[in-house]
């Protein structure tokens, strides 16, 4: 279900006019975009469209990149990368509770882990899990920090496929938990509307496409529903999903 | 597209001979550790001059036989000078290999966690690399005198500068995602360099400290042959005079010992401390 955000006023994330430039090109070039407190919003769009740009951005890591723009952010953000980005010398718990203050930051970051199905393994080190193991870790590190927004870029990029399956059933799990507003930026059209309660489309340095997915959850691939958003979504990206039928694309 | 599992009757059902199958071993890994498989080698030479000297092909004039060492190494013990020539030689190993460990990774530090520190030292450092340590002898011992500290220094700098270039490598190394992550999840700068960049730089830090273990021993050789008048290499060079292979021969054997032994104990450490690395090795 949808979360009930209606009586919340304040958005999480509020990004008015932003602007990011590398060189003389322009990636983002006066980008609007508010995220509502809980929101799960996937940002969809072609390598270079600056997904990646936008999400630094708002995690406050594009040093030195050129721009202009307002962006308001909560105190706790939280990303999750596309590799796990454990640290190899330290061990999973220390791994998932660095950085984390206070005396109970180890408890919980053992419950992180035991969220993510990886209690026991606190004394392993990152080398030993495999590559789902390792980004359930880094889902468990971003946990710790009880995050008002979970920036996401491309966390199942990597995984095969029966492992992100399951990893979307459990991000979804876990953030009806801990009501976090999520953005994740993904290449993957059906992993945006399976997760995501808004998918954007990036183009030409804005949103272009901006629609709610107003499905019940648990979502499977197989919902018959899912087509008519994916083809909203293709055409947004400019891809003719049909191979046979691309001599009409220039109906649409 | 969705379809992930999928059983493959075509496979199944097509027949062929049961073969056994039994499980490859690793082709391109060296395979398991053997133990204490590096004294081996060293067994292995051992057993070679025993058995040459034995049949009498090697002239006892140029390579003693084995039991003559050991025989002259159990005089020069007892009734010599060599236990205060080994203890000699081991303190001015020790102590310029101390400070040249301190002061590599100091350096190394300071070159590589501060912009400053890197403009002043590394292009100094990298010049000194190119002076060989023991072309400088002449001119420490018109600086410190003939003494002891003029070896010690001599030693310190052939353990510095492997020791410093290579933890000043790591360092300046680290992954920039791992900054990225450090940002993320706020570490203060301390923070940062006490979880992140000083663990990710002990690899490197460690080649340094074997190859500065090694050049401890090897600046000793030459210094306690030229310029001692005590130690192992000041031994041997009053056994050349004589003609005493044997003595020259003990002497070999005591500093080969040393850097094997010195090389296991930092090889021990490292594994210990760097448990986290799995390579072919293990």
């Amino acid at each position: 279900m949808a979360p009930h955000v209606d009586q919340l006023t304040r958005p999480a994330v509020r990004i008015a006019g932003l602007t990011r430039n590398f060189g003389a090109r322009r990636v983002l070039d006066g980008l609007d975009l508010d995220i509502r407190p809980g929101e799960f919003v996937a940002l969809l769009g072609h390598s270079g469209s600056g997904k990646s740009t936008l999400l630094r951005a708002i995690a406050g890591l594009d040093h030195g990149v050129a721009g202009s723009g307002e962006l308001t952010a909560p105190d706790r953000v939280s990303m999750v990368f596309q590799d796990s980005r454990l640290l190899p010398w330290r061990r999973i718990l220390e791994n998932v509770v660095l950085g984390a203050q206070g005396a109970d930051a180890r408890q919980r970051g053992r419950s992180a882990l035991a969220e993510v199905g990886l209690a026991g393994r606190e004394r392993a080190w990152p080398n030993e899990l495999s590559g789902g193991e390792a980004q359930r870790a880094a889902l468990a590190r971003s946990l710790v920090w009880d995050p008002e927004l979970l920036l996401a870029d491309e966390p199942f990029g990597a995984l095969d496929a029966l492992t992100r399956t399951r990893m979307h059933t459990l991000l979804r799990e876990l953030c009806e938990r801990h009501q976090p507003a999520v953005l994740l930026v993904t290449h993957d059209v059906d992993e945006a509307i399976v997760l995501a309660d808004r998918a954007l489309v990036l183009r030409d340095g804005r949103v272009g496409l901006d629609i709610a997915i107003d499905l019940p959850h648990p979502r499977s691939y197989r919902d018959g529903h899912l087509g008519e958003y994916r083809e909203q979504l293709l055409a947004a990206l400019g891809v003719v999903e049909d191979v046979t039928t691309a001599g009409k694309g220039t109906e649409a | 597209m969705t379809d992930t599992v999928s059983a493959s009757p075509i496979a199944r059902a097509r027949p062929g001979p049961a073969t056994l199958i039994r499980r490859r071993k690793r082709r391109l890994g060296p395979g398991r550790r053997i133990p204490y498989g590096r004294l081996l080698g060293p067994l292995l030479v051992l057993v070679l001059w025993l058995a040459a000297s034995g049949a009498g092909t090697l002239d006892p004039r140029i390579i003693p036989a084995p039991w003559t060492v050991v025989h002259t190494a159990d005089h020069l013990w007892s009734t010599g000078t060599l236990p205060t020539d080994v203890l000699t030689s081991l303190r001015r190993a020790a102590i310029g290999f101390g400070i040249g460990l301190v002061g590599g990774v100091a350096f190394a530090l300071a070159a590589g966690l501060s912009r400053i520190g890197e403009a002043l030292i590394d292009g100094t450092v990298q010049v000194k690399r190119a002076i060989p340590s023991l072309g400088l002898i002449p001119l420490f011992i018109l600086w410190l005198g003939i003494g002891e500290s003029f070896k010690v220094a001599i030693i310190a700098l052939g353990v510095f500068v492997p020791i410093y270039i290579n933890t000043y490598a790591a360092l300046s190394g680290i992954d920039s995602r791992y900054v990225e992550l450090a940002e993320v999840v706020r570490l203060g700068r301390w923070a940062f360099v006490r979880q992140v960049v000083i663990p990710g730089a002990l690899p490197g830090f460690f080649v340094g400290l074997r190859l500065g273990v090694t050049g401890s021993w090897l600046s000793l050789v030459v210094l306690e042959q030229i310029n001692a008048t005590s130690g192992l290499g000041y031994m041997m060079f009053q056994a050349q005079n004589y003609g005493q292979t044997d003595i020259i021969v003990v002497g070999l054997l005591i500093y080969g010992i040393f850097g094997f032994v010195s090389d296991a104990l930092v090889r021990l450490i490292e594994r210990r401390v760097l448990a986290w690395r799995r390579t072919l090795t293990n």
